[in-house]
């Protein structure tokens, strides 16, 4: 991809942000698009018991993810009981080189992928690209943004950035043709060009929604049925998962299924579920000979036993970044990082570091949205709030922490207040015009250069107060 | 019984940037019969820092606020927000420490003043007049924190002459979020205008609200571009409407 995942986390959120909010359509492609997945959300979620639902698979995550690393040895267990190969990878550069070995192993030119966000966090395609393997993804919006060279920018729908003429031009610009800005053709299409790859591709590789401990399963949701081909047609399957997805047995499944899908996409069911048991059998007609599962830690069991261990109970659903007015404007890609939105906000330090991605969680106005919808209740703002304490407290940050300081000292008592405001009062009279400041300096500029200030009033309510 | 006094808690901004606010709250309250006091100790929440990160400097002015109200029965405020802030922050922000109980204290005896003129007094229909479209923004922590959804509506609701229309998402933020406003005032501003943007669409002549952080916000994006939309607190509205207070500034 265009930017090493480090770089883009480390500049900062602020200048992000004001790229992306120069595109000025953004907001309403984003909008347009999440809106209609959270109505629908909504709506599904109406003639059901959600804080019933909600409930129980909150206490489905917390407890799976208590005990994860009972769970994960069961499902390793398992999986292997039944030929299929896991492997525990702790970091991003494990996982990938453990792929690329097998890819060279298999002698692999072409690779077909499904969508996997884990796969981004660790950036295996361009890993695998740089080996001279073909890599194509077979997800559409997957596929839009690797024809556009740009990371994926929503969790569930990848190009949800994209306008269809965007991505109608993409395409026929991509395959010399020309093509019509109609979402039903150019699916059409890209079904058809797509199909070769399938069939030719040596190694499938998908990411997984959860796996099974008691039976060592994987279970995948697509709603374009690639997450099936790509997993069972080539030779090899790689399967990136997460270590926190884990579920204990099919009867959790039955309920984290079904609530990732309404919460994702507001539809009682996907598409496509496909469970896969292990590489083909004798007597089997198909599936592939190998399927690995590489297992992916990368900064996760640090959060495990600290306050924020509730974040590794996210399913992965995208329902917080669709009602995020912050993320609405600036899109994923404001956030220089694999997952954007408020589960970005709060993972994305914890897994890369508050010196990469410290200001992170200071990309939100802390208005409870993201919490409020979230399917397995993670109390996402409470844990922004936590995380810029703790930023605070790693970085000490000096010209903030004196400002914030005189200000306590000032205003822990009644007299230090009113002194500050008389200040205010007579400082401000030069800036002033027609009962309003429309230019302030530095740092108060910041609010001024695009909004108008109030001034501190002639006389303050304590003041009229005492004059009654 | 409900409560026949109560001490306002009328938050720094109102205090110094909204004054007619305070006296609005005061009027309302006064004419329910409401024996309103002002304990003039008080002087923040301390959400700014609070919010920033800097739990401590949070404390050192919480603990102002502690102190002001320790004796008051009920503690009335005219923003979402720092309610929330007391009733939903001070128990943690004040955990393990000498002022816990006194946090838990204050926690259980704060409300928003809309809360309080219905929940608590009992009182869910206020008559008076005023001309007008409104448009109401949800602001976020009265919404998310306090539960409040219908109290502001409820009341603005029995104002003859007044018609209230809702905009397409009044319970989406507006991009004030406290310290936020400043630290990324480029995508704060562009929240803003899309809350504007939807209020207009209304034809509303009026945006009201129960939290003057987000009108303050929403105030000074609004005469910047020049817009014909007037920004106005709830308790202000009610309280002209009942000609309890001056028709303007
Ligand atoms: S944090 Fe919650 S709402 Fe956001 S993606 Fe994860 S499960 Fe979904």
């Amino acid at each position: 991809m265009a930017m090493t995942p480090d770089a883009a986390v480390r500049k900062r959120f602020e200048d992000r942000a004001d790229v992306q909010l120069r595109k000025r359509h953004l907001p309403l492609i984003i909008g347009r698009a999440t809106d209609t997945r959270e109505a629908r959300r909504r709506d599904i979620f109406a003639e059901l018991d959600l804080p019933g639902l909600r409930n129980a698979a909150e206490a489905v995550r917390a407890h799976t993810v208590a005990n994860l690393h009972t769970y994960l040895d069961r499902f390793a267990e398992r999986a292997e009981a039944r030929g299929t190969k896991v492997f525990f990878a702790a970091t991003a550069e494990e996982a990938v080189s453990y792929v690329r070995t097998l890819a060279a192993k298999r002698g692999a030119r072409l690779i077909a992928k499904a969508k996997s966000m884990a796969s981004e966090e660790i950036h295996l395609s361009p890993a695998l690209e740089a080996d001279g393997i073909e890599v194509v993804e077979t997800d559409l919006g997957e596929y839009i943004v690797q024809l556009a060279k740009e990371p994926p920018s929503h969790i569930i729908a990848p190009a949800v950035h994209k306008s269809r003429t965007e991505i109608a031009r993409l395409l026929a610009a991509h395959h010399g043709r020309s093509l019509p800005d109609d979402p039903e053709v150019l699916t059409a299409f890209a079904r058809e060009v797509l199909r070769r790859t399938f069939l030719e591709a040596d190694i499938g590789i998908s990411g997984v929604n959860f796996g099974v401990a008691e039976t060592g399963s994987l279970a995948l949701v697509t709603n374009e049925g690639n997450g099936r081909m790509v997993t069972s047609l080539p030779p090899v399957h790689v399967a990136i998962m997460g270590m926190e997805r884990i579920v204990p047995s099919f009867e959790e499944l039955s309920l984290l299924l079904p609530m990732l899908v309404a919460s994702a996409t507001g539809r009682p069911v996907s598409t496509y579920f496909s469970f896969i048991n292990g590489p083909r059998l004798p007597d089997e007609v198909d599936g592939p000979e190998e399927v690995h599962v590489v297992v992916l830690d990368n900064g996760r069991s640090k959060i495990l036993g600290t306050e924020y261990q509730s974040i590794l109970h996210c399913i992965r659903c995208g329902a917080c970044q669709n009602v995020c007015p912050v993320y609405r404007q600036v899109g994923g890609h404001g956030y220089g990082a694999v997952y954007g939105g408020p589960i970005g906000a709060v993972l994305t330090p914890l897994l890369v570091g508050f010196e990469k991605a410290g200001d992170l969680p200071h990309a939100s106005s802390l208005c409870g949205a993201c919490t409020e919808v979230c399917p397995v209740k993670i109390p996402l703002h409470e844990q922004l709030l936590a995380l810029r304490r703790d930023v605070a407290r790693e970085q000490k940050p000096v010209v903030e922490g004196l400002a914030f300081r005189a200000w306590s000292t000032a205003w822990r008592r009644p007299w230090g207040y009113r002194l500050l405001a008389r200040l205010a009062r007579a400082g401000q009279g030069m800036f002033v015009r027609g009962g309003r400041i429309r230019k302030a300096p530095p740092p108060l500029s910041r609010w001024t250069n695009r909004r108008d200030l109030p001034p501190v009033a002639r006389r303050t309510f304590r003041e009229r107060w005492k004059d009654r | 019984m409900p409560p026949r006094r109560a001490s306002l808690f009328v938050t720094c901004l109102v205090d110094l940037l909204y004054p007619e606010v305070g006296e609005a709250s005061v009027a309302l309250l006064e004419d329910l019969g409401v024996e309103v006091d002002f304990p003039e100790a008080q002087t923040c929440c301390g959400q700014p820092a609070f919010n920033s990160g800097f739990e401590e400097d949070a404390r050192r002015v919480a603990s102002g606020l502690l102190d002001a109200m320790e004796s008051a029965e009920a503690v009335v405020s005219p923003s979402g927000s720092c309610t929330a802030m007391v009733r939903s922050h001070y128990v943690h922000l004040f955990h393990g420490t000498k002022d816990e109980r006194r946090a838990e204290a204050l926690a259980a005896k704060t409300f928003e003043l809309t809360e309080f003129v219905v929940d608590v007094l009992g009182v869910d229909h206020l008559p008076g007049r005023w001309e007008g479209r409104v448009t109401y923004h949800d602001s976020c922590h009265g919404l998310r924190e306090l539960g409040l959804t219908g109290q502001g509506r409820g009341l603005l609701a029995g104002i003859e002459g007044l018609e209230l229309v809702e905009m397409a998402r009044p319970e989406m933020c507006c991009g004030f979020g406290g310290t936020f406003s400043v630290r990324l005032p480029e995508v704060a501003t562009a929240m803003a205008d899309d809350k504007i943007a939807q209020s207009e669409e209304t034809g509303a002549d009026v945006i009201v609200s129960g939290d003057s952080g987000c009108l303050m916000h929403l105030a000074g994006r609004l005469s910047r571009t020049r817009s014909r939309l007037r920004p106005m607190h709830v308790a202000t509205l009610l309280a002209r409407a009942r000609g309890l207070a001056p028709a303007s500034r």
